[in-house]
């Protein structure tokens, strides 16, 4: 017991008593420190201050009735590293002797060291007479090599393109809603925004999702292919936008007369518009090509059901993908 | 004590030599020189706290049903992946933190590498015998974009989704191998399958880290070999480097801004909330949000996306080139290009292949920094544009006004800018040379007075 007081204030003693400073050489390698005791001080209570801020983290962390742990263990080691950021900083400032020195940059180049590794390259091969059939079986060594690895890369996905034009949507399909249960045109409304999915279907797919709305039948203007696509005025369009994908989760019905006098479909990603009434054709934004439409029928129980498939690919658009696809 | 230590280091490494260089190594004095350091202490911190989070994300796309704490998303399908962010945000104990902290140090990380290549720019600091530097670090801010975007989509919430979906669209339009790229990325069309977040998970926590320090470290050793440059002054030459040897002097300066750096980060984390995931909900394909912003980062992508008019270069039925490969691909392939290629250009330019350790002033050289601010006015206007939607929300500006003023706007303002900031570049200088000249003659003419005076 005796002993470990002993140490213990020797110990105290060591880290409180001022060092005497010890025999100098003459020759210094630094010039000498600015005198600022007071700056040390400051220093030394930072980082005390430092480790109160950190001991509270553990604090914070373990006591249960604190409440809002991120922000007071975020204040905690935050303010920790600041004040201890702070004494390091007081200490570079005030008595850590800095000086200004000035150095030569290195050469800009060392002539002879690079004739000699040239040189040393250029020996090395003299041994070589028919140099040019080495390099060649060298390049060839190397790059089917290179190709050799490369290959496994292959498996990590399909390379064609045929799975992009997939949906499951086929004729007679129902259109669900998001939990199941069939979509009845009675139930559809002008001015408001369905979303459906063929029944039984991955509502994730690419090709699942689509916007079903109401319009006065004058208002249509489905001409070509998509003609008769409607069904007594309602209308579905793959809720995919044909310019990045996003899913088109916006319905402006003419709530914004007499500027925006047309209902318009709307995807909040880049704003691209689409005319619910023209077969889905784009109105404004980055959007190239119109939505796909999907062929409607109202069966005998008064349910929505697909007559086909989408006229045209969904989704974002790649190099050579046909706008107008027959449906399976 | 140090004495055996170094002595111990040195007899089992013999490196007292190569020590006792770089422990004197000099560092010229300047702030805009700490810029790097930033990003470089950001990034340290960006790596502590993804190590922590690496131990609680789940890298699956299985379908859970929530069951956590949070009570508006309790019931909800969801990924595995956005569950187990969830649950670090909520139930881990001091998870919300590191994952705050963590979105933070990545915002300040691509600030303060931006800010640098700013620096880097304005100064001709890239020029010979430094390219080689510059060059790494644009790579390094490519990798770090897209190390950002990876990180923030692997979340799966809706957010993570929406930009993840049109990164893919973007992906697609990529002339004659785009959809093949994707389908091979994705495993099929989009969402994907089941190995597309364990590779976007992969992506961010290995490969894209492992190359950002391996280029990082590569990045410092050049600077270090062909030492700072610096600044012209009294005593600073293009022979003579002046600064403050890395220890003592640079070295508690350099510790104080990495813990600065680190706490402030800390503090953000704790005190300012950032990506609340909570809030957006799980993501689906056939789900999308109003007013949606990327990260700050790539805000330039989403303003290029929705300014460049519906165009599609089609030929009959077939779509060759589709819309998004104009803003979401060109566009930053033209920014890329320019940063790889314009040391060269400038020599191309200039003739000037000289070695340069001094910098320029940007007044110095009014040609590069009318360029450069024409760049950065073009780059900051489709940033901005970017967020017309929400300065309609705000400010009741009409959507599509603004963005046929910026249309315009990005191809006339840049050029402006850059006239403008060349001209003033001429005008300071003229101005110091005036002030010169009134100090040399003023000196002259005192002298002249004095001799008429003795002579008197």
């Amino acid at each position: 017991m005796g002993k470990a007081r002993d140490a213990f204030l020797s110990g105290v003693v060591l880290l409180l008593g001022r060092r005497r400073t010890p025999p100098q050489p003459d020759a210094h390698l630094l010039p000498p420190a600015p005198k600022h005791t007071r700056a040390e001080t400051v220093a030394i209570a930072l980082l005390f201050i430092a480790a109160l801020c950190a001991a509270a983290f553990p604090v914070v962390y373990f006591v249960g009735s604190i409440p809002a742990k991120t922000q007071y263990l975020g204040l905690s080691i935050g303010l920790a590293l600041l004040f201890l950021a702070a004494a390091l900083i007081v200490a570079a400032q005030s008595v850590i002797p800095t000086e200004e020195l000035a150095h030569a940059y290195p050469p800009d180049e060392h002539e002879e060291d690079e004739e000699y590794v040239a040189r040393l390259v250029e020996e090395s091969g003299k041994g070589f007479t028919r140099r040019g059939l080495f390099k060649l079986g060298l390049v060839s060594a190397g790059g089917a090599l290179g190709v050799a690895a490369l290959v496994p890369a292959v498996s990590f996905g399909p390379l064609g393109v045929e799975e992009f034009y997939g949906t499951p949507w086929r004729k007679g399909r129902r259109l669900v809603d998001e939990n199941d249960v069939p979509l009845r045109a009675d139930d559809i409304d002008e001015k408001a925004l369905y979303t459906a999915f063929p029944e039984g279907a991955d509502k994730e797919e690419q090709g699942s999702a689509v916007v079903v709305v109401r319009l006065p039948r004058s208002s249509l203007k489905l001409s070509g292919q998509v003609e008769g696509y409607d069904a007594d005025g309602i209308v579905a369009y793959s809720k995919l936008c044909t310019h990045a994908g996003c899913a088109i989760s916006l319905y402006r019905a003419p709530l914004f007369a007499p500027e925006e006098p047309r209902p318009a479909l709307v995807c909040p990603c880049h704003y691209s518009t689409f005319d619910p009434a023209d077969g889905g054709s784009v109105t404004f934004g980055p959007a190239g090509r119109r939505l796909p439409m999907l062929p409607l029928a109202i069966d005998g129980k008064g349910e929505l059901r697909a007559r086909g498939n989408f006229d045209g690919p969904v989704g974002p658009s790649w190099w050579g993908v046909r706008e107008r696809r027959p449906s399976p | 004590m140090i004495r055996k230590v170094v002595c111990y280091v040195d007899t089992r490494t013999g490196t007292a030599p190569f020590l006792r260089k770089a422990l004197r190594y000099l560092f010229p004095d300047h702030w805009s020189f700490l810029l790097g350091e930033i990003a470089l202490y950001a990034f340290i911190v960006l790596v502590a706290t993804g190590v922590y989070l690496t131990f609680f994300f789940v890298d699956s796309r299985q379908d859970v049903v929530y069951h956590g704490p949070y009570a508006p998303l309790q019931g909800q399908h969801m990924s595995e992946a956005y569950r187990s962010v969830l649950d670090i945000s909520m139930t881990v104990k001091a998870g919300l933190l590191i994952r705050q902290t963590h979105h933070w140090a990545a915002n300040v990380f691509l600030a303060a590498v931006i800010l640098h290549l700013f620096r880097v720019f304005f100064t001709g600091a890239y020029r010979k015998p430094r390219e080689l530097t510059w060059l790494i670090g644009v790579t390094m801010l490519m990798l770090a974009l897209l190390e950002a975007y990876i990180g923030y989509s692997m979340v799966d919430d809706l957010m993570s989704g929406m930009g993840l979906v049109i990164g893919y669209a973007v992906g697609l339009s990529i002339p004659f191998v785009g959809a093949n790229l994707m389908g091979w990325l994705f495993h099929g069309p989009f969402p994907g399958g089941a190995v597309l977040i364990p590779r976007l998970y992969i992506a961010h926590v290995l490969i894209f880290p492992v190359l950002i320090a391996v280029l990082l470290t590569l990045h410092l050793v050049l600077v270090a070999l062909r030492h700072h440059s610096q600044f012209r002054g009294r005593r600073q030459t293009e022979r003579t480097v002046i600064g403050i040897p890395l220890y003592p002097g640079q070295t508690p300066r350099s510790l104080g801004l990495m813990l600065s750096v680190a706490g402030v980060l800390f503090l953000l984390g704790g005190l300012v909330q950032i990506n609340p995931i909570w809030l957006w909900g799980p993501f689906h394909t056939y789900i999308s949000t109003n007013g949606a912003q990327p990260d700050w980062y790539l805000g330039w992508l989403i303003g290029g996306l929705r300014l460049m008019p519906g165009f599609d270069v089609t030929i009959g039925h077939y779509t060759l080139i589709p819309g998004p490969f104009w803003g979401g691909a060109l566009f930053p392939l033209v920014v890329f290009g320019f940063l790889y290629f314009w040391p060269y250009v400038e020599r191309k330019l200039t003739g000037d292949v000289a070695f340069h350790n001094l910098l320029d002033r940007p007044r110095d050289n009014p040609r590069r920094t009318g360029i450069g601010v024409g760049m950065v006015t073009w780059v900051f206007l489709v940033f901005v544009a970017g967020s017309s939607d929400r300065v309609q929300v705000l400010f009741g500006l009409s959507y599509t006004g603004q963005i046929w003023f910026y249309r315009v706007a990005v191809l006339v303002l840049p050029v402006v800018a850059g006239l403008v900031a060349a001209w003033v570049c001429r005008q300071l200088v003229r101005g110091e040379q005036i002030e010169e000249d009134r100090r040399r003659a003023e000196t002259e003419g005192r002298l002249e007075l004095a001799s008429r005076f003795d002579q008197a």
